[in-house]
This record gives structure tokens, sequence and C-alpha cells, in this order.
């Protein structure tokens, strides 16, 4: 794929006229999706897809365009002139942008990862093996993702990354399941057994008769991946300079009201609203210098830092209270204010004394993030676990986050 | 392409092209998709496809049928009156930049915009018994926004309830494009002085607008016969709706009709047939309030033994298809808004979605709105900012006690409706009345 890539990049150049220049974006994936339902396949197969954007600029006017590529150079190359073309005619009708800016400053990289990669007889295997005699629902993705960007002053990055992610569920009964993942980019079918074996021993604590209670404040505890459904959260325009300058973050009253968070929250700076996200886009409108971020200014790998509570002393410092193993659907109750709401899922437990009682039927919780990460925040554990987004609209997503989990003095749920 | 707070966006397009091959083969189902369309791309996807079939072989889920054979010929064209690419890119801007200016009402304002946003879909089926359906279709999305901003506080109101519509220019005209800036502008502003939504139990009434997302959220998605059967439970979830429900379960009240319609071309979900080759005709999901089929392809009903509807879709040629919404419609009643609003003594009214979360099973639900009203001995009175309610599903449809006529009618749509494993975002159409709610939890922001 690389030398595809060098030759699409040859034939846009090839293809300039006069002062113009270009950015050049290049994605390709060579996947194996294969989805499992009661222990069986659902739906199997590949996707094969190479992607090429394009942004043409002459002066301060430019216009931008995607397109499929077939992988065939000559086919490809008769693609690249028409479309090129198109962002010409598109380019004249347009105004000059004035927050376009280009790197001026080559710097190339180039990085490949990946060693064996499960072929869909082995996926199949493992799968129905660690489900064998149990309710297995899920997906597993795996296979090679490429990405490319070059642009008219000759520079050039490269990046390949062939990796693994099985996402899935066990079923004790309804809707309470035990969610896990093991993802990588050198498969083993024995650490997918172990991981499948870990998972499925939580199954046990699911099988007691579920518990409702009634709405109220609880003493919680969040684990890694619950909290970072908050975090997504607080991604969907939190941390960006576009969302500061038109007042829709989250973290308004931070920056206008002198409300902070707990300092135990270096996500902040211990606590208070520090940098932003700054796109290219956005640093030419707001004149802050960049840092790197894309034009959505949300974290890609987002790092919390750790707390001092060992995760196996969670549940005696919860004492009596819910345990949150997953959260699900978060919104906003109410932007401004930093109110969020969202729903408890799978393996949520009522505690008493630092014991597991029994499953907890899903609640909703609404409550503000200035009392979440803030005044009842109680502690962060000291491990973190390192979580891949498995995402795949529009294509496999290499996202992370890596978080503690939070002990929190209360959370208040409503239904 | 957009204009935002008066500087205009470099115009972005987007060619998806590419082809997906579904093999059923000894007794499983493989599929390839490529952006390779060339004879040796084509060939190779035949044979990965082919390849996934035997590696599933006798390991797929139960009770999995072929798809029925379709030997017709249908050929389905869209509505466009006006060809949008037949509006230059220069006259297209300056309706926006047009929008752009008439939105920014005062200095409150910090971000304000309009966008439009075009598609032009071109789709061919083919199955081996030499079935052929070709569709082309158009879409139009046009947006508005505005948000206001004083004292740590900030409101958003945009023109969002028509959402994406099947058609092509004329989609401005039908929805009053060019007349709504300056409205959206001073919502924004009036807002952000209104006070708080009130607090209580009390009749609710939701614009078409916010019943789109209430169909779609807590009626469309329970009835999808895959989240029934288990496939979604690891990632969209499950449904509270078991199979033994249907014709015996009362979802709503006897104001609650609710239809599968793949036949109203200017919604964005209307098709001759499904992705499987399976035709389309319109069906009652819900009569009467009581639940009759679910939303389940040919796949699916075979699964479950029930009867469904055409709706196996894929977002894309990159991705199988799987039980989808399509258009899913609330019948009118009679009457006007007035007429609704007449019949409140206390409460609230709600319009244009905002914020949106309801648990895994489709069962309890917390929405938000831009805008509301409070109601007061049969008149509308104050805006009040944070409009917010929650309930359960089927008890919330079982409080329906008033569906507006055909003059609240709203044809409407959104491309983003997300499910499956791999991810797929498909366009649902939905087309709804305002409907009137009894005894429902009501409460504002902060």
């Amino acid at each position: 794929m690389r030398a595809h890539f060098e030759a699409v990049a040859k034939s846009v150049t090839g293809n300039l006229k006069g002062e113009e220049e270009f950015l050049l974006n290049y994605r390709a994936e060579d996947s194996t999706f294969i989805r499992f339902n009661k222990s069986a396949v659902r739906q199997g197969g590949h996707v094969k897809e190479i992607e090429l954007s394009l942004d043409l600029i002459d002066g301060k006017r430019h216009a931008e365009a995607s397109l499929n590529l077939t992988g065939d150079e000559a086919e490809d190359a008769a693609r690249i002139a028409r479309t090129l073309d198109d962002l010409r005619a598109a380019r004249g009708e347009t105004p000059e942008d004035p927050y376009l800016m280009v790197n001026e400053t080559p710097a190339n990289s180039e990085r490949a990862i990946g060693g064996q990669m499960p072929g869909p007889g082995e996926i199949i295997d493992a799968v129905t093996a660690a489900g064998r005699g149990r309710d297995l629902v899920g997906f597993v993705a795996s296979g090679p993702v490429y990405s490319g960007f070059a642009n008219a002053r000759g520079q050039r990055n490269w990046d390949e990354a062939a990796s693994f992610n099985a996402d899935w569920s066990f079923y004790a009964a309804g809707d309470k399941a035990v969610k896990t993942s093991h993802a990588g980019f050198d498969w083993d079918a024995r650490a997918f057994a172990r991981a499948a074996e870990t998972a499925a021993g939580r199954l046990e604590a699911l099988t007691r008769a579920p518990v409702t209670v009634k709405p109220g404040e609880y003493r919680a505890y969040l684990t890694p991946t619950a909290l970072n459904e908050i975090m997504g959260m607080l991604s969907w325009g939190g941390f960006g300079l576009a969302a500061q300058k038109t007042r829709s973050t989250i973290f308004l009253k931070m920056i206008e009201g002198g409300a902070r968070l707990n300092e135990r929250v270096t996500l902040i700076d211990k606590g208070d609203y520090r940098d932003c996200l700054v796109s290219p886009r956005s640093s030419a409108e707001y004149g802050v210098p960049t840092n790197g971020a894309s034009g959505g200014e949300a974290p890609a790998s987002l790092d919390m830092a750790a707390g001092e509570l060992p995760e196996a002393d969670a549940l005696k410092a919860l004492g009596t209270g819910v345990y949150v193993s997953n959260l699900w659907y978060l919104n906003f109750s109410d932007r401004s204010a930093g109110r969020l709401t969202g729903m408890t899922r799978f393996a949520t437990f009522w505690v008493e004394n630092g014991e597991l009682v029994a499953p907890l039927n899903v609640m909703r919780f609404d409550d503000a993030i200035f009392r979440i990460l803030g005044t009842n925040l109680e502690a962060l554990t000291a491990e973190r676990s390192l979580l891949l987004d498995p995402g795949t609209y529009g294509g496999r997503n290499l996202e992370s986050a890596r978080l503690p989990g939070a002990l929190l003095s209360a959370l208040r749920f409503t239904l | 392409m957009a204009v935002e707070r008066d500087v205009p966006q470099p115009r972005r397009s987007t060619e998806s092209l590419g082809g997906m091959v579904t093999v059923i083969h000894k007794g499983a189902l493989g599929y390839a998709a490529t952006s390779d369309l060339t004879a040796s791309g084509l060939t190779e996807a035949v044979s990965r496809a082919v390849s996934a079939a035997e590696t599933a072989e006798t390991r797929m889920i139960p009770g999995f049928p072929g798809p029925a054979a379709l030997t017709a010929d249908i050929h389905y064209e869209g509505p466009e009156t006006r060809p949008w690419a037949d509006v230059k890119l220069g006259e297209k801007m300056g309706y926006l930049c047009d929008a752009s200016q008439a939105l920014k009402r005062d200095e409150r304002m910090v971000d304000w915009g309009a966008g439009f946003w075009a598609i032009d879909k071109e789709q061919v089926y083919l199955d081996a018994a030499g079935g052929r359906i070709s569709q082309r279709a158009h879409y139009l999305m046009p947006t508005l926004w505005a948000a206001a901003s004083a004292q740590g506080e900030t409101q958003r109101r945009s023109w969002a309830d028509a959402g994406m519509r099947a058609g092509g220019a004329e989609v401005l005209d039908q929805l009053g494009f060019f007349s709504a800036p300056a409205q959206v502008g001073d919502e924004a502003i009036q807002l952000l002085e209104a006070p708080n939504c009130p607090e209580g139990e009390m009749d609710l009434i939701l614009g078409p607008g916010q019943m789109v997302l209430q169909i779609h959220e807590s009626i469309g998605h329970p009835l999808e016969l895959d989240r029934i059967l288990g496939d979604e439970r690891n990632y969209a979830g499950t449904s509270f709706v078991t199979p033994d429900m249907f014709g015996t379960f009362r979802y709503g009240s006897d104001l609650l009709n609710i239809t599968f319609d793949p036949s109203m071309g200017e919604e964005i979900a209307s098709y001759p047939a499904d992705d499987i080759g399976t035709r389309a005709t319109r069906e009652y999901l819900i009569k009467g309030g009581m639940l009759e089929r679910p939303l389940g392809g040919a796949t699916s009903q075979a699964r479950a033994n029930l009867p469904g509807v055409a709706n196996e879709r894929a977002c894309s040629w990159n991705r199988p298809a799987i039980d989808r919404m399509a258009n899913i419609n609330l019948e009118p009643g009679e009457g006007t808004l007035d007429d609704l609003v007449g019949r409140v003594e206390r409460g609230v009214y709600m319009e244009t979605n905002r914020s949106w979360s309801i648990d895994d099973s489709r069962n309890k639900f917390q929405f938000g709105c831009e805008y509301g009203r409070v109601i007061k001995d049969g008149k509308l009175g104050q805006v009040v900012r944070n409009p917010n309610y929650r309930g359960v599903s089927s008890a919330f449809w079982r409080s329906l006690k008033g569906v507006g006529g055909q003059e609240t009618f709203l044809v409407s749509g959104t491309p983003f409706c997300g499910k499956g494993e791999p991810n797929q975002a498909v366009k649902v159409g939905h087309a709804t009345p305002a409907c009137l709610f009894g005894n429902v939890s009501v409460f504002g922001g902060a």
C-alpha cells in the first residue's frame, strides 16, 4: 500500500497547475469483520477500501474532496485528474478563506506495527470455543489499517498498523451481562481464551436476583470503562478552543464562573481549566498557536492521571452504594450548567459493606460534572486501563483512552 | 457547504463508490465489499465472500435462510423538481451568506451559521436469479443555528426539525428556509432571557420535530426484530419488546397508529425494495395502540417466525444489510396546534430536540428540547429554556391523549441513525403531527 500511496501523491503532484498546492490524506483498510450472537456466527466478511481526501489550494482559495480509489494506478490516476478538475471549478466560485493554515515546515515520519493476525477460521474457532455453554454476543475486527499524509512541499507521513479488536458480552439473563474486550497487534489464541475465561468468571455475580433502588443519591464507584463514557461526553466540545470561544463547552462555568473540578483531576490541571486543543483552523481564527489537534478538537488519546486507591480496595472503599461497570447513552441535561444524564448498563451492582449484594436493574443518573469530578470525587484508582475504541463508523477507529476508576461520595439517580 | 460566523467554509465533496458481494453457500453467508470495481477487484470480492461463507459453514446462527430470489426489474427515481446540481455554487453560497447575516440579531450572539448537505445516491442490486433493482435519489439537509450567551449561560436555537428530505432545491421553499433565519436568531435571544422550564407532573405537547425523536427512540428501535433476537446486545442494545407481544400488547393509547411507509417519496427512506431484494410495502406496526408487527426483514422473520417488513438495509456498499428503521410514521389525527393547546389547563409545549438518552432496552428515557413555552388555561404563554422530560416508553405512549391533524404534520428524517457491528449510520424518515401527552415528568435546567 505504501507504493500505491506514493503513486497517488505523484499523480496529484503531476496534475498541479500554476501555483497550486495540495494537502492529501490517504486511508485504506483490509478488514475482516465477524459478528456473533448466541455463541454462533451472525455475519462474517471482509471490507477492502481505499479513500483519498484532497484539499486543492491556490493562494487563500481552496476546495476539498474525498473519493474512493481502486488500487489500480491507471484507473486511480484518471479519477484523481477528474477530481482535481472538479476542485478547480469549485475553488473558482469560492471566496478566499481567511482561516486557511498550511504547515510550512515539512516533517516526515513512518511507522509500521503489527504481527500475526488471526484468519477468519481462527477467530470463529476461538470465539465459539469461548462461547460454548454460554450466551456470547459480540464482534471481532482484524486486519491492517493504513494512513498517509502528503503535501506539495514534499512532506510524507505514513502509518500502517495491523491489529485485532474483539469486543463481546457474556449474558447471564435478561439485560445482565459481562462486557469485555481483547485487542492487540499480535494474535494469540491462548491469550484470548484466558481473557474470555476471566470475563466468564464474573458471570456468577450476575445470576443473583436483581434489585431495584429508589431514585436518590448513592455512593458510587465508576470503573475506567464507565468513566470513559463520561469522558466521551466531555470530549464533545469540552476541550476545544472553538467550543470555548463560542461558549458551547460543558466547562463554561469553569471558564466564566470560577467553577472547578477536584484537584485530583490532572486531566485539567489540578482541577482548573488550562489548555485547549487548538486546530490549525481555530489557530487562524482566534490567533492562538495550534497544538496539532484535528478539526473536531476532540482528544484522540485521552490520558487521565492515576490516583492512589488500589483497584482491589475499590469495593471496600465504596462501602454501601452502586458499583457501575458500564454507562450508556449519555447526553447533556443542561450543558451550560455542566449537567449530564445517562444510564447504567450490563453489570451494575448494589454493594453493602464492601460486598456485592446483587445486580442492580438499570438506573438513570442525572448529575453535574462539577460534582462527579469535583466535590463528590473521593478517589481515583492507582491502576489505569487502556481502552481501545472498537468503533467502526466510516472505518476502523484507532482512538484510545487510559483512565483510572473513580470513587464518588454521591451520584444522583433519577429514574 | 457552510458559512460559519459570516465566513464561508471550504466546499467539501465526497464520492463513495464501491460494491458489496454477498454469497449464500453451504447454508452460510459470507460478504466482501471492495472499492475496487475493476474486473479483477470484483472477482477477488466474490472469492473472498465464498471463502467467508465456507469458513462459517455449520457455525452460523440457527434458522438462517437465503434471501428470496427477485426476478423483477425495478427502477426507482426519487423526487427532484429543481435539480440541486443545476444551482450554481456561487448562488448557493449567496443563500448561506444571506442567512448567516440574518441570524446575528445582537452582540450576545456567539455562534451562528448556515449550511447545505446534498446527497445524490445511485444504487444497483443484482441477484443470481436475474433480479435487478436500480434506485436513484436526491436528498437535501439545510441547516441554520444561532447561539446567544451572557453571564455564564448559553442558549442555542437551530432550525433542525425538518432534518433531511428527499428532493432538490425545491426543498428550500417547501421548508421555508429563506424566511427562517431571523426567527431562529430571535428565539436564541428569547431563550437566553427566558426562565427555566417549570418542574412537575403535567401535560406535555411535543411539536412534530421532537415527536420525530420520540418515535425514533421509543418505538422504532424497540421494534427492530434483530434487537429482539439479541443481535445488538453487545452494542446498540436489546428491547423491552418480546416476540410474544405481537398481536397482544397495548403499546399506546388507542390514538396511536404507527406505519412503516416506504412509499412517501419526500421522506428519505423511501424505496421499492430493501437491500436484500424484498419488495417494500406500507404496513401498520401499531394500530389503535396495539402492537401488530416488528421491524424485521426476511432473515429475521424466518429466525423469529414472525411477520415483518422490507427493512434489511445497509448504510452503504461497505456494510452488510441488517434490520433498520426506514420511514416510520405516526398517522395524523385531527385539529390544529391551537386545538391541542386549548385542551391543556397546565402544561408545557416543547420543540426541537437537543438531548436524547434512553436505556439499552429502550424503556427509561430522558429527552431535552431547545425551546419551550408554558401552557396555562388553554393558551401558550411564556417562553422557557432547558425544557426536559423523562418517562418509560410504553407508559408514556399510553398517556397519549391528543394527536394533531395534517395542519401540524411534518415530514422529517435523520441521516445519523447508528447501529450494527461493524457500525452503520443510515438515513431514516419520520413523519408525524404534534401530540399531547398527560401527566409527564417535566423539568428544567441547572
